[in-house]
Formats: structure tokens, sequence, C-alpha cells
């Protein structure tokens, strides 16, 4: 009795096991069964390159390039405001600070990892769009670089914490080694750890891209949503997240629209699994 | 010659702006949060419906729903990833099935949250005809959660002594015994701390719902789970980008409650953390 009791837990925890590979999988099943069919109203070159987005002009124009250019612009501003200063502050925290302070930071770089992106969102709209506007003297300040700006702080918790991994990870007889040497710290941390936590510093970046690309909220709030192909980073774009978020409400089931949305769905999904794989590869490299 | 240590304390000056740069805005954000948002909290407005179009009143029903919803999530959730969590550290060997599963974790972890929500609509409300309902908004945010469940409460169950398993395994438990009488009461703490994480993290997500569940106004709580339900991001997003002429005093407001509920929750998480860290007597 209790060996076949044991026997259905066992099995139970197997199963379980499993789920997250049965969910990663009936999340892709679920995305192509429902965007594959806008490729029978236009090609994938055509969805991929096509330059306009009029979802529900007759005939619909289903071309996601401005929405691609928009995320690219919009996660390239975050990645050149969240690198160095993340990877910065994770040196920082791994090297400089002292004991206590570097607990406190590390908890509230957590704390700011949580909050949650509606929220920031929000706070962009009342406080940088309007500075934003002000600085530059635009008609509107909700534009790509305010996106980036707050975007920039959704990325740097991951960097931070990833990186700080990383740095922590660099076994303590390398640092001692150059210490012996002669070198100062600064010496150390730029010729020493820096190099050796190269690879976890690269899945560091890559997972904080990766989350600025996926982030819906707060770009939709306030990078303007404008489907056109951005002349520059003071002007309002729409990304591929936002579009999804802003349209599915209004998009009838089974419509082109409907379908085209599924497909940028499907898009996103291989560009977040490209970044994972990739930056999880580059994890594992360090465990040599 | 330049001076080693000249250079090093302009590195080390840039290092602590870095830092500063970081920290000193995300104290702006919840020092003003708080200050506009305190005068607008009131017991009316934590238990009042919302009225005259969302421009007055309170947000009772959407903090109600956005309990349920969590509630909802973590039911889900945590038997899965806690028994996905034992698999892992208990049972599974070093071989492809296991590099597999973790690279599914990883995934599961980095899909974009509006993926999520357009899986659940094709899923839970399309295809399993839930409808936008409380339901569907609670299994898409149980899975999007799932990842940090099974991450946590792995790192708990491998934090316990290998030597805990082996003295029972020697009195003569079997492998489930063992698990379920000596290893899950050490592991508590950190599967607690990864709960409380996951549950903070579905209590903030709007994306995930906007499709599943989310109403844009209801005045009456949600009777069922196949009830569409008003949920707090959600709200906060409409009341800021959808309704024009609210007063400024009730998105602070609003914002408050949500940034509260979510800080509070990954406080409590760091505080078990930290205690469990100096408490342990291995």
């Amino acid at each position: 009795m209790r060996k076949l009791k044991e026997l259905i837990v066992e099995k139970a925890i197997l199963i379980c096991g499993l789920a997250s590979i049965f969910f990663v999988g009936l999340i892709f099943l679920f995305l192509l069964r429902e965007g594959l069919a806008v490729f029978s109203f236009i090609t994938p070159f055509k969805f991929l390159a096509g330059k306009s987005w009029y979802p529900i002009s007759e005939p619909p124009q289903l071309g996601i390039l401005p929405l691609i250019l928009g995320s690219l612009l919009v996660t390239f501003g975050a990645a050149v405001i969240s690198i160095p200063i993340g990877v910065g502050c994770a040196i920082y925290i791994a090297e400089i600070a002292p004991l206590r302070i570097k607990e406190t930071l590390k908890a509230g770089i957590e704390l700011l990892a949580a909050i949650p992106s509606v929220v920031l969102g929000f706070i962009g709209m009342v406080t940088l769009v309007p500075l934003v506007k002000s600085v530059f003297h635009l008609p509107t300040g909700l534009t790509a670089l305010s996106g980036s700006i707050m975007l920039a702080f959704m990325a740097m918790p991951t960097i931070v914490s990833v990186a700080e991994d990383a740095l922590y990870s660099v076994p303590k007889n390398y640092k001692e080694g150059a210490f012996a040497l002669g070198a100062t710290h600064w010496q150390t941390i730029w010729r020493v750890l820096l190099p050796a936590a190269s690879s976890g510093i690269v899945a560091a970046v890559m997972l904080g891209i990766g989350r600025v690309i996926g982030e819906t909220m707060a770009v939709m709030m306030i990078t303007g949503n404008a489907a056109v192909i951005p002349r520059s980073i003071l002007a309002p774009v729409r990304t591929l997240t936002a579009t999804i978020a802003a349209e599915m409400g209004e998009a009838v089931v089974g419509s082109e629209h409907y379908f085209a949305l599924f497909a940028i769905g499907i898009v996103l999904f291989i560009i977040s699994f490209a970044i994972n794989v990739t930056a999880d590869l580059f994890l594992h490299k360090r465990q040599l | 010659m330049r001076n080693p240590y000249r250079s090093q304390n302009i590195a080390f000056f840039f290092l602590l702006l870095a830092t500063l740069l970081i920290v000193v805005p995300v104290g702006l954000i919840v020092v003003v949060i708080i200050q506009k948002g305190l005068p607008a909290i009131s017991w009316q407005f934590l238990t009042d419906i919302p009225r005259q179009g969302m421009r007055a009143g309170g947000i009772f029903p959407a903090i109600v729903g956005t309990a349920y919803l969590v509630t909802g999530a973590i039911v889900f959730a945590l038997p899965i990833g806690l028994l996905a969590a034992i698999y892992l550290s208990e049972y599974s060997k070093d071989n492809i099935l296991n590099r597999l599963i973790k690279l599914s974790i990883v995934n599961l972890a980095g899909v974009p949250s509006v993926v999520y929500g357009l899986f659940g609509l094709a899923l839970f409300v399309i295809f399993f005809k839930f409808g936008a309902s409380i339901l569907s908004g609670s299994l898409t945010l149980g899975i999007m959660i799932l990842p940090i469940i099974i991450t946590t409460s792995r790192e708990a169950l491998e934090s316990v002594p290998y030597s805990f398993r082996e003295v029972s395994l020697s009195l003569g438990a079997s492998k489930w015994q063992t698990i379920r009488h000596i290893v899950l009461p050490n592991a508590i703490p950190g599967i607690l701390t990864g709960t409380i994480l996951g549950l903070g993290r579905a209590a903030g997500e709007t994306a995930p719902i906007l499709f599943t569940v989310a109403a844009f106004y209801l005045p009456q709580l949600p009777g069922s789970v196949f009830d569409q339900a008003m949920a707090l991001p959600y709200h906060l997003y409409v009341i800021s980008t959808q309704v024009p002429n609210v007063d400024e005093k009730i998105r602070y407001g609003t914002a408050l409650v949500l940034l509260t509920l979510v800080l509070f929750m990954n406080l409590v998480a760091i505080i078990i953390r930290y205690k469990f860290r100096k408490r342990k007597k291995w």
C-alpha cells in the first residue's frame, strides 16, 4: 500500500518536473496555431519588411518593420544607458562597497526589480515625459528617449545582479595573485576580475536586454505609440509589445489583424528564446 | 609617469556615481509616490467602488480582483512548482533531459509578459472557452510565476545538506519519506521566499491580464471564477491613460497602494531569506 502511494507520488513529481518543457511547448504551439494563419494573407517577407502598419484600413496593411525598428531603437537607447551604469554598479557592489552597504544595496536593487512596470510607466508619464518635452523643446515628451530611460531602470536590476554574481564567483586567488604582484585594486578589477568574469557579464547584459525587449506596459504608456518608422530618438515610436497590448482588445477574433498580432507574438517569442538560450550558454561557459 | 592610485580614485568615483545613478532615482520615485499618494489614502478610498467614471470614489473592486487573481495563480503554481523543484533537486540525473528542463525554465522566465497574455487568450479564453475570467487570468499568471517558484524552491531544497538525507535513508526510510519528513521541512523558509516573490510578481503584472480577465470598470464584485474582475495594475493603467481628467491624487493613491503591496511582499521575502541564512546551523 505504501509502495503504491510512493509510486504515485513519484510519478506526479516526474510529471511536474516535465511541466516547464510542456508549458514552453504549449505557448509556442498556441502562438503558431493562431499566428501562422496570417501568412495566408501576406508573405513572411512582406510581413517582416513591410513599411506600413495600418491593420484596420481596407485592405489591412500588415508590415511590422516600423514596430521592429521602434523596439530596436528603444532597446538600443536603454542598453546604452543601462550597460555602463549597471556594470559599474555591479563592480561597486561586488568589490568596493563595505559589507553593510553592500547588503542594503543588494536589497535595494531587488526592490527596484520588483516595482511593477505599470507603476514605472505612470511615474515616467508624470515626471520624465514633461521633462523631456521641455528640455528638448518638443511638441510631445512621449518619445523613444523617454521610453529608453525608463526601460533602462528595468534592465539595470537584472544586469547588476547577474554581473555581480559573475564577479563574485571569480576565484579569490586570482585577486590575491594580482595584489601580490603589486597591482592596485582598480588594476586588479580592470585587468583580472573583469576579463575573468566577462562571459557572465555578457550574459548579464543579454538578459537585461531581453527584459527590455519584452517590456510592455511602461513602453506603451510613454513612447507615444506612433506606428511609423522612427526618424530620431526624439520621435514617438511604437514597439512590438505595445502593439499587441494596445490593439488586441479591439481586434476581432479570427480577423487578419488578430492573426497578425499573434504573429508578432511569435516574433517576440523567438527573440526572447534566442536571447535566453545564448545567455544561458555564456553562463555555463563560466563553470569550466 | 601616471600614478596608478590617481586612476584608481577616478575609476572608483565613476563606479560610485553609477551606483548613485540607480539608487537616487529609485529613492525619488518611491518618495514622490508616497508623498503625493498618501493624501489620497483613506478608509473610504480603500473600501469604496470607483464613482463618477473613476474620477472619484475608491478602488475596492480592484483590490479584491487582484487578491483573487493572486490567490488563484499561487494555488495553481505552488504545487506544480514545488513538485518540479523536488524532481530537479532529488530525482533528476545530470543528463540531457535535466538540461532541457532547466533551459525551459530559463525560457519561461524570459517570455515577454504580453506573450503570456496572448497565450492565455488563445488557450484559456478561446480554446477552453473559459472566457475573460478570473480562472483564465489566474492560470495565465500561474504559468508566468512558475519559474520563480521552481528556481527558489530548488535552491532551498539543494541547500539542505546531503548528510541529512543519508542519515534518514540509513535508518530505513524510503526516498519519499526522506523528502517528506527531512528535506522539505528544512527547506520551508526558502520555499516560502519563492512563493511570496511569485505572489508579488503576479500582483504587479498588467500585460498578462489585459485580454484574459481585466475589466475596465465593474461596480460589483466578481461572484465566481468565471466572472471578469478589475485589477489594481490594470486600473492604474486605465486611470492614467484611458480616462481623461482623473484627479492626480487618485492616480498617485492607486500607484501607492499597488507599490506598497508589491514592495511589502518582496521585503517580507528578503527578510525571511536573510533570517534563514543567519540561523542556518549547517
